[in-house]
């Protein structure tokens, strides 16, 4: 019996997928870290650098079908995303800014592509390892530019506000780019990618679920279960691009707020 | 599924909590694909976009440069035309101004030669008059002698008186003439 005899193995009630649903054994009893998540991660990096090299190999004036596909994603992430936001500096930045922004994306979609049909950034190891990085960059890039003190200085006491404001103030700021900021960008991908993943397999084993109820009325209703989860998969797929450039739109920003005079 | 569900002892994971081993596996397998996008891909879409503005620059140069010299030779053209079209005019006026004074010069040749030849005329005729006159003279002298000889019957032998009478003859010939 497949996966899905659990259902009946439980019993006579349907079993709704819980975060265990997320623990996915080891391929190999032998090797337990390499499972279905980190080979998605690894599979996303290969996925991702043949792309691009492939597509940037010839570099050449009038480009390619496949050129123009990876220029107009790499356009994207230097024009829209470093140029507008970044400012003159952008250029330092756009290589982490384009990482960032392919290996999300990658590993978003990867939750709605047949057969691999696991988001991996809904394992918060990862989120968590990205946000450090953007944590690191944005804050290294501050010191460098301003000096420590001074950055530091300008985080815990903005300029242009009266004094007895710093008492509410310099928490609240201190607080926001050493803790909120991290936090927010690595969760609002995890919880995203967790919940959408969650919700397609609700529709999805429900679907199956019902199918295999004895009672007709069940099995008839089973259809629009399955219809609601296709339906929610492109709606999951505009979430996964949306939560891509939405972690690398507020890194970018927080890297413009970093080298900004005055915030 | 229930394996890992029995390894899990049964109780819910808090899905906050990250494993360490993904964790390191994000690490390497980001920092991994950073390298590569910034050696092997960022560099070269960079070239082409540099590439790719100086050929549109350059394009554009080119052509304002063509245009620039397009607007500048019809200048010239225009100049060299003008100048040659003044210069048709000279010629014109040049050729018009020579033939009146060829035309004028013949003239005046002509008329010369029809006064030379007129001159000529009035020469020979009065110099055919003259001798007309002459040979007239002696002849009608002779005759008029010989008549009055007969009439009168006398031969005037002295030569010198004939002539004198002759002459005074034809003179007072001449006289009555004109009155």
């Amino acid at each position: 019996m497949p996966a899905s005899g659990r259902f009946y193995a439980e019993g006579d009630g349907f079993v709704p997928p819980s975060t265990n649903d997320f623990n996915l054994p080891p391929i190999f009893e032998s090797i337990e870290w390499l499972t279905k998540p980190v080979l998605l991660v690894f599979l996303s990096v290969i996925l991702v650098s043949v792309f691009f090299i492939l597509s940037a190999r010839k570099a050449a004036v009038v480009p390619s079908k496949l050129q123009f596909a990876g220029e107009s994603v790499y356009a994207f992430v230097r024009n829209d995303l470093a140029r507008d936001v970044i400012g003159h500096e952008f250029m330092r930045f756009v290589p982490y800014l384009f990482t960032l922004f392919t290996f999300v994306l990658t590993n978003n979609i990867f939750g709605i592509v047949p057969f691999l049909q696991f988001p991996a950034m809904s394992h918060v190891a990862f989120p968590y390892v990205l946000a450090i990085f953007t944590f690191c960059v944005f804050h290294y890039v501050g010191i460098r530019k301003k000096g420590l003190g001074k950055y530091l200085k300008e985080i815990a006491f903005m300029p242009g506000v009266p004094k007895p404001v710093y008492i509410l103030l310099t928490p609240i700021e201190i607080a926001t780019f050493f803790l909120v900021r991290p936090l927010t960008l690595s969760l609002r991908l995890f919880a995203n990618m967790f919940a959408g993943h969650l919700l397609l397999l609700v529709f999805i084993m429900g679907g199956d679920y019902m199918l295999r109820d004895e009672h007709l009325i069940m099995k008839l209703f089973s259809p629009f279960s399955f219809t609601f989860g296709i339906a929610l998969t492109f709606f999951e797929f505009m979430v996964q691009c949306l939560q891509a450039y939405i972690f690398t739109l507020l890194t970018a920003l927080y890297i413009a707020g970093a080298l900004a005079d005055e915030h | 599924m229930r394996s890992i569900n029995l390894l899990a002892g049964g109780e819910e994971l808090n899905p906050l909590v990250p494993h360490t081993a993904e964790l390191i596996v994000g690490a390497i397998a980001f920092t991994l694909l950073f390298l590569v996008l910034r050696k092997a891909v960022v560099p070269k879409f960079e070239k082409a976009f540099t590439e790719r503005t100086q050929a549109i620059e350059g394009g554009i140069e080119r052509a304002e440069k063509a245009q620039l010299e397009a607007q500048r030779a019809l200048v010239q053209y225009n100049e060299q035309l003008s100048s040659a079209q003044g210069e048709a005019a000279k010629l014109r006026d040049d050729a018009r101004i020579q033939g009146a004074a060829i035309l004028e010069e013949l003239r005046a040749k002509a008329q010369e030669e029809a006064a030379r030849i007129t001159a000529a005329a009035h020469a020979s005729i009065e110099a055919e008059r003259q001798q007309a006159i002459t040979s007239l003279r002696n002849e009608v002298g002779a005759l008029a002698v010989e008549l009055a000889s007969k009439i009168v019957g006398e031969a005037l032998e002295d030569q010198a008186r004939q002539s004198r009478i002759v002459d005074r003859f034809i003179e007072d010939l001449e006289k009555s003439q004109k009155n």
